[in-house]
């Protein structure tokens, strides 16, 4: 089985998020970078279908060499094969990622393709589908689970409230959602294994976006709320508060 | 921008809030920008249905029958074709030379968005929480879940646009729609165009989902253990509130993954957030600060969950909420 999975470099989640000084993105000065964690069900979940299947796990990323990092977390988790198709810098949009990952993935060719089922820095939940869409592919996003019998798969889409049923053929796109699997630990031994993994860098396909960020803002912070500080005694105050003040309840 | 085209979406035949917002909105835009905006809805809905959509300023509603639609795809058993649905609105919006096609940031409308995208060879801008009309149309759209806003220019001839549900205002309008029926036929739907299809759809009934809430009682490593998460259900079941959870208490299996609220799970704004022992790390901040009224519940003074909250009680959480439980059941008899 061919198996591609595209991860991506994002800032950890517990960033404070500054905007930088060209005022369009994060000033990234003692930024931690890890990968997508979403991506970590994904690379789980490519390399179970390895494991059970046999075949090949290509790591795939669109960025500057930074974005090697999140390659080099796949190879720890178990993929083979790493490919960055490089950028000078990370102003780039979902259509530009999606266009250069459609082109790439023609040339493996793979029986299924893996996303996390959003990156947690621009949260578009664009990229999975739209690379799908280019490839004329079927694709699932937000995916809690994947069962793949021969050339068929039924897979399980988190909706509101519930869940749908889905089925389609391979080859497919899936993006992850967490409940998919239980992304591995690396140990040590595949962490050393993934050191002599090497990466190759391929330029562009296409430099084009279609969208542009013109501008980033802080959300306006609220001024001090209300705090009681006499425990219970303090809840006949709040439901009036919440009630008269606020006229929520 | 000259034509939109808002994509009115059913859930069993029936229009909800997102419908409404999503065709207020197409109005707004329509009206600013000097454009027309038509409805197309892929659904068996009632006349009766297809007028509420009026009410919101629907002048021109284009229905495609689900069922029909269907029929083209030779499978037993399929409820909706993401794929399908999404080639019908493309061929449909090609056709007829649509330049921004509006969509509701719901599970449905962002799984087809990024396909009708390509299909029709627009730029896609997602989940948007503010639009400016102002010279060129531009959006506003949260990222790092909510940490800060970027604001969004397209430099295409078409767009495809999500807003986010639950911020747009459904403002009413009243017109009497003009229903004109499309048949599956004319739409150019081709059986290889059912990709993927929907066989089941189960959703727990009376179950809230966070993401759809208008209060949230959410609970977090305070609560100590799974069962004290009791207290939470009490008091979210008399404010009629769905449960949230933060992301420790996921990891630790007290509660599913579907309830937890932050930077890597659920991103809400419901009129009311309750964080019961939850201390708010930024991740979960993110994922619930923009909430109109914030109440937070912690032992700890310091807990950064009190710096965003509207109200708060430092207290004992075992305390508290039994006793908020009780005062709000007093409200409702």
């Amino acid at each position: 089985m061919k198996i591609v999975v595209c991860v991506s470099l994002v800032p950890d989640s517990t960033t404070k998020i500054k905007i930088g000084s060209t005022g369009k993105s994060i000033d990234e000065t003692g930024v931690t970078f890890i990968i997508n964690p979403y991506d970590e069900f994904a690379v789980e979940e490519a390399v179970q279908l390895k494991e059970k299947n046999g075949g090949e796990v290509y790591a795939l990323s669109v960025g500057t060499d930074k974005s090697k990092e999140a390659i080099k977390k796949a190879f720890q988790m178990g993929a083979d094969k790493g490919i960055l198709l490089k950028t000078d810098t990370m102003d780039i949009d979902p259509y530009l990622v999606a266009k250069n990952l459609s082109e790439e993935i023609k040339l493996i060719n793979p029986d299924i393709i893996l996303f996390g089922k959003q990156s947690i820095d621009y949260d578009g939940s664009v990229v999975p589908n739209m690379t799908a869409e280019f490839l004329g592919l079927p694709s699932v996003n937000v995916v809690t689970k994947l069962d793949i019998n021969g050339s068929e798969a039924v897979l399980e889409r988190e909706i509101e409230g519930g869940k749908e049923i889905i089925k389609a053929s391979l080859p497919l796109v899936v993006g992850t959602q967490k409940g998919l699997n239980n992304p591995r630990y690396p140990n040590l031994k595949s962490i050393m294994a993934s050191k002599s993994k090497p990466i190759e860098e391929k330029p562009l396909y296409t430099a084009d976006k279609m969208t542009e960020v013109s501008g980033m803002t802080l959300p306006e912070s609220k001024g001090q709320g209300k705090i009681f500080t006499d425990g219970a005694a303090n809840v006949p105050e709040l439901v009036r508060l919440l009630r008269e003040e606020a006229k929520i309840i | 921008m000259k034509k939109i085209l808002v994509i009115a979406e059913a859930k069993d035949n029936i229009y909800k809030s997102p419908a409404f917002e999503i065709t207020s909105s197409g109005k707004h835009i329509a009206n600013a920008m000097g454009a027309e905006f038509d409805v197309m809805t892929i659904s068996d809905a009632s006349a009766e249905q297809l007028n509420n959509l009026g009410k919101y300023g629907a002048k021109k509603i284009f229905q495609l029958s689900l069922a029909e639609l269907n029929t083209l795809s030779g499978i037993d058993g399929i409820i909706y074709s993401h794929s399908a649905i999404s080639a019908a609105i493309s061929n449909f919006a090609n056709t007829n030379s649509y330049d921004l096609i509006l969509i509701s940031g719901t599970s449905f409308g962002k799984e087809i968005a990024p396909q009708i995208a390509v299909r029709t060879n627009s730029a896609i801008i997602t989940d948007c929480t503010g639009i400016n009309t102002d010279g060129k149309l531009s959006f506003k759209r949260p990222s790092f879940a909510g940490k800060c806003n970027t604001i969004v220019n397209y430099n295409t001839e078409k767009l495809v646009v999500t807003l986010r549900p639950n911020v747009f205002k459904a403002e009413i309008s009243e017109v009497s729609p003009e229903i004109q029926k499309l048949s599956a036929d004319s739409l150019n739907v081709q059986k290889t165009d059912f990709r993927t299809y929907v066989s089941e759809v189960a959703v727990s009934t009376g179950k809230l989902d966070v993401a759809e809430a208008d209060i949230i009682v959410s609970g977090g490593r305070g609560l100590k253990n799974p069962e004290s998460f009791k207290l939470v259900e009490d008091l979210a079941g008399a404010l009629g509130a769905a449960i949230g959870a933060s992301r420790a208490v996921v990891d630790a299996g007290w509660r599913p993954h579907g309830e937890q609220v932050g930077q890597t799970g659920k991103t809400v704004s419901p009129s009311l957030y309750i964080a019961c022992g939850i201390s708010g790390a930024i991740q979960h901040l993110a994922g619930m600060s923009s909430s109109k009224f914030i109440v937070a519940i912690n032992k700890d003074k310091d807990a950064p969950i009190f710096q965003i909250a509207d109200y708060g009680i430092v207290g004992d959480v075992f305390e508290i909420l039994p006793a908020l439980t009780e005062e709000i059941k007093k409200l409702k008899v």
